[in-house]
């Protein structure tokens, strides 16, 4: 039977907010089929975000879901995660919210390594707002709050949680949409923490103020500025100045927190 | 026993079994103790990066049908508020203990204060319910908190209980009931299907049934103002109809929440209102006045919010004047002076400099008329 994503959608909800030519949609088509591969009970999901346009998605799926405050989901999550290990936890957030007010929390849902799945949709801009910049804002795009262009440096995400202790980290884009769906599913299978970025457009309030004003040129850009990681192993590929690679990022094994905690109950006993 | 102490025992016994909760004096206590005692008791502690998670942890985990905790002193109590906000907009039940210290901003960690009053009450944005309550002894404590985690499950919203340094740093010999014979109270669980479930739904003064997660209810919890089943709205006639019923449902049922004491007030010809620390203070100086053969009185609330209106009332009715000590620069009073209208004289008796009233200075103010 093919894959239909409104059998994972509260259909009272749509037609959702999300501007003509938004990114969004995909990702979450993508999240939904990575929910149908690893074929967990409707029951056992919860899925949590935080605020912006991608933070909606959560209030579109039909499961258990938490639409929290800007920057908290992951905490949020923590508790839920903790309180109940037998959840499929999933953190839905955007690049301003997991990366700017949200920062500290996600270094610590890493360095915890505990059993959350992070989809972060980076359209490299606070959208909801209008298009102020973002923490993962390119330098020299510009943005209303950059009108001259963005001088900070952005954050690599990625990079930021392999370093903080993620156990699963990866990246794709709307343009490589199934690969987002696989690295979905291999992070909700790794026992730990996993982060997936998945790149996204918003030609609203970042693609028609940085010369990419459709839909098509903003995936094209996707296409152009980002390499397969396995191609650079490969020696087949490179990264040249601006672009990204996507693919599986960063795996490493280390012990999960709500299984640890068990240890704490063991060592408490035995006092 | 301290205060501390049996705040977290009496948490415990009331079936909270998930803290999240950040270091901060003069709460610390509290932490620590639950670190020791959840894994032994089938609950979950952890100590999360800061406040703000804190709090957001534990209404994550009271999602999940679990009751649950956090506690801090002014500096993380403010970090907090946001969340507050969030607990009260989706109606997730909580206990949020602010052991109060001397402010603004840092303070005097060390030092007690009665300066958060207005904050348990205003401190999120938006107009919100709030239920307050304020212990006057360690014995009281442990009742309080008991009292607190059972009205967060009732009426399905988060509870402040406001601790003052003394009470939580003193040491008093407790009498710690029987925990299989406290009348616990569980949060309304909806008892048809999916199909009637409407979380946020019933009239102004209704409390409507939660599902713990993973049961199948397949609910939204969303900070945005919210329909009967949760889904987002921007109507008018849904905004009204939230708002209303959010503060409703506690205003509405004032008279089981409100709860004061009466000391030697049926005779009084003026008396005191005061609560916390500053009332252990003014029975002192109640006794002595007494000795010296004027006929004072005292109320003591342990509920501040929502505030105890009648008890004021009656007092005014009577032409009873009230003095009011605490330890800020009049946050209480303006309470108490709203609801006497200009009946009876009503009067501050202000102390900010971290040190306890004496008996003997309240004395003094009674003794002038104040």
């Amino acid at each position: 039977m093919p894959f239909d994503v409104t059998s994972y959608l509260r259909r009272e909800m749509l037609p959702h907010i999300w501007c003509p030519g938004c990114g969004n949609g995909i990702v979450l088509r993508d999240f939904a089929a990575a929910l149908e591969k690893l074929d967990y009970s409707r029951r056992e999901v919860v899925i949590v975000s935080g605020i912006g346009c991608s933070s909606r998605a959560a209030g579109y799926l039909d499961f258990d879901t938490v639409h929290t405050t800007h920057g908290r989901a992951l905490p949020f999550a923590t508790g839920i995660k903790f309180a109940n290990p037998e959840l499929k936890v999933f953190v839905i957030m955007g690049d301003g919210d997991a990366s700017s007010i949200g920062g500290n929390h996600l270094i610590h849902a890493c360095r915890r390594n505990i059993d959350l799945t992070a989809v972060i949709f980076n359209n490299h801009i606070y959208g909801m707002t209008g298009g102020q910049f973002s923490p993962m804002t390119p330098k020299d795009k510009k943005a209303t709050t950059a009108p001259y262009g963005m001088i900070e440096r952005s954050f690599d995400l990625c990079r930021l949680a392999g370093a903080a202790g993620a156990t699963y980290v990866g990246r794709a884009t709307t343009y490589h949409n199934q690969l987002l769906t696989r690295l979905i599913v291999e992070g909700a299978k790794n026992r730990g923490f996993s982060l997936i970025e998945a790149v996204t457009h918003c030609p609203t309030s970042y693609g028609k103020r940085n010369n990419m004003a459709t839909p098509t040129d903003m995936v094209r850009w996707q296409k152009e500025n980002s390499v397969l990681i396995d191609r650079i192993k490969e020696g087949k590929s490179s990264l040249q100045e601006g672009q990204f690679p996507v693919g599986l990022l960063h795996r490493h094994d280390a012990p999960e927190f709500t299984t640890e905690y068990l240890e704490v109950v063991k060592r408490a006993r035995e006092k | 026993m301290q205060g501390n102490e049996a705040c977290a025992q009496g948490a415990v016994d009331a079936g909270v079994r998930f803290f999240a909760g950040y270091p901060i004096t003069p709460s610390t206590e509290i932490a620590e103790w639950m670190a020791r005692e959840m894994p032994v008791r089938g609950g979950k502690f952890i100590q999360m990066e800061d406040e703000m998670a804190s709090i957001a942890a534990i209404i994550g985990a009271s999602l999940t049908g679990v009751k649950s905790m956090t506690a801090t002193s002014g500096p993380g109590f403010s970090l907090m508020q946001e969340n507050i906000g969030y607990a009260c907009m989706t109606e997730v039940p909580c206990l949020i203990v602010n052991v109060q210290r001397g402010g603004p901003s840092t303070g005097r960690p060390t030092s007690p204060s009665q300066g958060d009053v207005m904050q348990a009450r205003w401190g999120t944005h938006g107009d919100h319910p709030s239920i307050t309550l304020c212990p006057w002894s360690v014995q009281e404590t442990y009742a309080l908190t008991v009292k607190a985690v059972n009205l967060s499950e009732k009426y399905r919203t988060p509870v402040i209980l406001l601790l003052d340094e003394v009470v939580a740093h003193l040491r008093e010999g407790v009498e710690i009931p029987d925990p299989r014979k406290l009348k616990l109270v569980e949060r309304p669980r909806p008892r048809g299907g999916r199909d009637q479930y409407r979380p946020f739904g019933g009239t102004v003064h209704e409390v409507p049934p939660i599902a713990d997660f993973g049961k199948d209810f397949r609910c939204n919890f969303t900070g945005l103002v919210h329909d009967e089943v949760g889904h987002p709205s921007n109507s008018p006639a849904v905004t009204d109809r939230l708002v209303r019923r959010l503060v409703g449902k506690v205003e509405f049922n004032r008279d089981e929440i409100i709860h004061w004491e009466e000391i030697e007030l049926e005779d009084a010809e003026i008396a005191m209102f005061a609560y916390g620390c500053s009332a252990r203070s003014a029975v002192s100086a109640l006794k002595s006045a007494r000795d010296q053969g004027m006929k004072v009185g005292l109320i003591r609330p342990t509920t501040l919010w929502p505030f105890p209106e009648k008890a004021v009332d009656a007092a005014a009715a009577r032409g009873i004047p009230l003095l009011v000590p605490e330890m800020n620069l009049g946050q209480v009073v303006h309470e108490v002076q709203r609801v006497a209208a200009g009946r009876i004289r009503v009067r501050p008796l202000s102390r900010v400099d971290g040190e306890l009233f004496t008996p003997m200075e309240i004395l003094s103010a009674l003794k002038e008329g104040f």
